[in-house]
């Protein structure tokens, strides 16, 4: 019967989807909701249902970490176990959560109520250790309050009553209702200004689609995801390229170790990230915009969608843009030019475009902005080969512009309140401000919009951290600085960063810090290439092994020409800066590296561990060496 | 007629057609750039990178990419071979590749091109992977120790046989070939399928057949793999 009912179900799931193909990321988290997990059986039904194949189901499913095929509790306990949770006592906290449940990581609790599994960064690095409990995210976690959680947990079942105080701003927003903290320490004249809203659009409304590309390009925008590409050279490819049907992205993956500061601007002003959606949508010629929100993240999404619908109501987004303002142009002798054209009124074509929000479900490369494009699709999040660049063809083979959260925003703001005001801060080559998420060993970790050109120490300073001994500079695939280079700058040209800032105080290792990081990467490549999938798990073997104390001087330039390698042969980006951590610190941290790794006096392998071999050797064959190897 | 476009691969003009990788342009031109993923007759997959080379001076897989007018392309060097050497080591320790037991050896691409490249042992260390046999299906059988998920089967599948037999799973370092279905057995795949011949290694083999032709006979025994394509080179001077 409960069988009937669950086939039922997922049945109505899939028509609710139109039994679309390209829904089937939503199908799968729908499913998964509904039934704890997907079975074998529910893959054949959406096969069914969707006309496509169980063997394609099951690829999807299995990529996305957020999404099971074998039953799991209704509860799902996610501890972040990154560099910065785990600097904060994640491990204390995870000991305590393992106790409680009486289970290890990766295991469900025997009444099958209650699953405890580790997560890469979920983007709450400013008030770790935390943790995810279904979408409901719990900060500064202790031991005791791991344990009160467990308890509570048991006898309710329900995370929401998790949520004992409210964060700041529109945390405390019932349709967010959350503990997290904004913690914007330092807001800027641009990004997290007041909004006013609807000004940004209807300025750009009244200009060309050309004019508001020239706009973007006079304030010298780039991008603020990380690669740093011109964003009115983007936008301009996007209308250039051929096709009736485009589309804008916004990437609001924020996978990044280390990174967070998106998800503030989510909280804070995302009524200025759908005007930069819509306006792109017009310089573009799109009438369609997706926000792909990390799977992390979904606590902000019924709050998202609350902000989308207001807009609709006030006629800033969907049909006709404005309409109400839009005054029927009034009939004009042919050859004679408007000159009563007021701002918003007569005279422009009607312009539509509506958004809608597209969940992740827990994949770090969906970031990458063709993986992305795979995921709203409905597909793995591997990326995919370029050319073509999504600008030529994208989403459902069109034209798309994929812009992160803060790249919109600036965008938004250069329409406000002209160019020149935005690229007054900044640099030529790096306009504007830049919003750092700092997290680590400093006494205000945080969100900081400064200007672009900004010396790193400076930024300590700022932050409290004057006894860094050494910072990564853009997340685990940045760059670890050594205090000797406290005087570089964050800009496109020295320190190129997506904003993450992580501090390691007096008594870190680096190589502890690089392995984590290699974790990372190991989890979190998709697997399509050989020197990701493989490499970077020779990475981290070689660094374990160096940690372990059986290092050799040779393993030094091994570690370097494999880096290389994966950094050359690499597909996408993901793959070419994976190997970072491990290049960085190996340059700019060679002594630490250097004292442990040495030759043996003996000249034996001093990996090699002829005890352990023998001990190997006997279980293998099943009995007991003759000789006496003490 | 398409347009041609003239490039420059190694010092030497080649003349290809627009639209062609550099890989396909380059051995039109008798120019071989080693590959796996790569089969002609399917759709480039770019996952191996055993066909990377540098364009203008950057990494790019050949099979995938377009060739340009004026674009310079270095493919027979001594670091594209040492990264070409280190992608192939790579193949081998992710798996288990006993070549000495494997029905195809003398027939098997990757081990060719150990061959070629000269590597008698990888630097690497191995990870011995545990990994799944599939003998279920009465013609074919998959022996995932040797995979190299090249994805060569998923598109000879769905692109020629009109099937979806295969498809990749999981990922990172958990990545494996899958079947539509529980098993072998239980899909619509035919010895007959183009995707029982696709694939590179010894992973998907038919049965009975594994040694009609010796060892010492097969494809790769007494010439490198790559030969028939640089038969085709024009001789120097003419
Ligand atoms: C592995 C990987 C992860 C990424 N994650 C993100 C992300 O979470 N957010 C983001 O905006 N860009 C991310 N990017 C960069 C995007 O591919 C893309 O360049 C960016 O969204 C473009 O927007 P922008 O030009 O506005 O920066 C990632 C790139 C890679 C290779
Ligand atoms: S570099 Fe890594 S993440 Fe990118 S395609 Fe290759 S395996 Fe996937
Ligand atoms: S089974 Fe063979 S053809 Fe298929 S992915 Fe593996 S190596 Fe490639
Ligand atoms: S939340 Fe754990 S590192 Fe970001
Ligand atoms: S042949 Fe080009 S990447 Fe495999």
């Amino acid at each position: 019967m409960a069988e009937i009912l669950e086939e039922a179900a997922i049945r109505e799931i899939c028509q609710a989807h139109d039994c679309n193909r390209a829904r089937l990321l939503d199908i799968a988290r729908a499913v998964h909701k509904k039934c704890g997990y997907i079975s074998g059986h529910a893959m054949n039904l959406i096969a069914d249902e969707l006309s496509t194949h169980r063997v394609e189901v099951e690829s999807l499913v299995s990529f996305y970490s957020f999404l099971s095929d074998k039953p799991r509790g209704r509860i799902v306990i996610r501890l972040c176990n990154d560099i910065i949770d785990q600097m904060n006592g994640a491990q204390l906290v995870g000991r305590a959560f393992s106790e409680e449940l009486g289970i290890d990581f990766g295991r469900t609790a025997s009444d099958g109520a209650i699953t405890l599994e580790h997560t890469a960064c979920i983007g709450m690095c400013d008030q770790a250790p935390a943790a995810l409990i279904n979408d409901v995210v719990v900060t500064n976690l202790s031991s005791d309050k791991a344990r009160e959680i467990v308890r509570e947990l048991r006898q309710h079942t329900d995370p929401q009553r998790l949520v004992k105080h409210l964060g700041d701003g529109n945390n405390a927003h019932e349709l967010v209702n959350s503990m997290v903290q904004n913690n914007v320490r330092l807001p800027g004249p641009s990004i997290f200004s007041p909004v006013n809203r609807g000004e940004a659009l209807r300025k750009a409304l009244v200009m060309s689609p050309a004019e508001v590309i020239r706009a973007i390009k006079t304030a010298r925008l780039r991008g603020r995801g990380g690669a740093g590409f011109p964003t009115g050279m983007k936008w301009e490819f996007a209308r250039a390229a051929p096709g009736d049907r485009k589309f804008v992205f916004c990437n609001a993956d924020e996978g990044e170790p280390g990174t967070f500061k998106d998800r503030a601007i989510l909280t804070e002003r995302a009524d200025r990230v759908f005007a930069g959606m819509t306006i792109a949508g017009y310089a573009i010629g799109a009438s369609e915009g997706i926000l792909y929100l990390r799977g992390e993240y979904a606590y902000l999404r019924p709050f998202l969608e609350h902000v989308l619908q207001k807009r609709r109501e006030d006629g800033l987004l969907g049909d006709d843009i404005f309409a109400a303002e839009r005054e029927p142009a009034p009939p004009k002798p042919a050859g004679e030019r408007d000159v009563h054209r007021r701002p918003g009124t007569a005279g422009r074509r009607p312009f539509s475009f509506d958004i809608r929000i597209q969940m992740g479900a827990g994949a770090y490369v969906c970031g990458e902005e063709t993986a992305l494009i795979n995921s709203c699709e409905g597909m793995r999040g591997d990326p995919r080969n370029r050319p073509p660049f999504p600008a030529q063809e994208g989403f459902l083979g069109c034209p798309t512009v994929v812009n992160n959260v803060e790249t919109l925003c600036c965008a938004a703001k250069i329409l406000e309140e002209g160019p020149a005001t935005f690229n007054q801060y900044g640099s030529e080559q790096s306009s504007g401000t830049k919003l750092l998420s700092i997290s680590g060993d400093c006494r205000r970790p945080g969100i900081y919009e400064v200007s672009f050109g900004i010396e790193l120490s400076e930024v300590l300073e700022m932050c409290g951290a004057r006894d860094a001994i050494a910072v990564q500079v853009g997340g685990a695939s940045g760059e670890m600085v050594a205090p000797d280079q406290y005087d570089r700058t964050i800009c496109f040209d020295d320190l190129c960063t997506g904003g993450a800032i992580m501090v390691f105080g007096p008594g870190r290792n680096v190589l502890e810090i690089a392995r984590s990081f290699m974790d990372f990467f190991v989890e979190e490549s998709c697997g399509y290439c050989t020197p990701c999938r493989v490499g970077n798990v020779l990475l981290r073997e070689r660094l374990e092994k160096i940690l372990d104390a059986k290092g050799e001087p040779a393993d030094l330039e091994y570690l370097e020409a494999l880096c290389r390698t994966i950094k050359t042969g690499s597909r996408c980006g993901l793959g070419q800066t994976s190997a970072n951590p491990v290049l960085t610190t190996l340059k700019n941290f060679r002594k630490v590296y250097e004292v442990m790794v040495q030759e043996d006096r003996e000249g034996l392998k001093r990996s090699f561990d002829l005890q352990r071999a023998v001990a190997e050797a006997e279980e293998l064959c099943g009995r007991e060496s003759i000789h006496n190897h003490v | 007629m398409s347009q041609s476009v003239m490039f420059m691969i190694d010092g030497v003009q080649v003349e290809g057609r627009a639209g062609q990788s550099i890989l396909e342009a380059a051995g039109e031109a008798g120019v071989y750039i080693p590959r796996l993923c790569y089969k002609e007759g399917l759709s480039p997959h770019g996952s191996c990178r055993v066909c990377t080379v540098m364009v203008n001076g950057r990494p790019m897989s050949a099979c995938t990419s377009p060739i340009s007018l004026g674009m310079i392309v270095e493919n027979d060097s001594p670091r594209v071979a040492q990264l070409r050497r280190d992608l192939i080591e790579m193949l081998f320790v992710a798996g288990n590749h006993f070549c000495m037991f494997c029905e195809k050896s003398g027939d098997c691409e990757l081990q060719a091109l150990a061959y070629r490249f000269g590597i008698t042992a990888p630097k690497y260390p191995y990870m011995f992977p545990k990994r799944e046999v599939d003998a279920s299906h009465p013609d074919i059988f998959i022996d995932r120790n040797r995979c190299i998920l090249c994805g060569r089967c998923v598109r000879a599948s769905k692109e020629l046989d009109g099937k979806n037999v295969f498809q990749f799973v999981g990922r990172s370092a958990e990545k494996r070939i899958a079947v539509n279905g529980e098993a072998l057995a239980d899909t619509d795949a035919a010895v007959t399928d183009a995707a029982a011949d696709a694939c590179p290694v010894g992973a998907i083999l038919k049965k009975g057949v594994g040694y009609v032709v010796p060892v010492g006979k097969r494809e790769y025994d007494d010439k490198p793999i790559g030969s028939d394509i640089e038969a085709k080179r024009p001789a120097a001077g003419s």
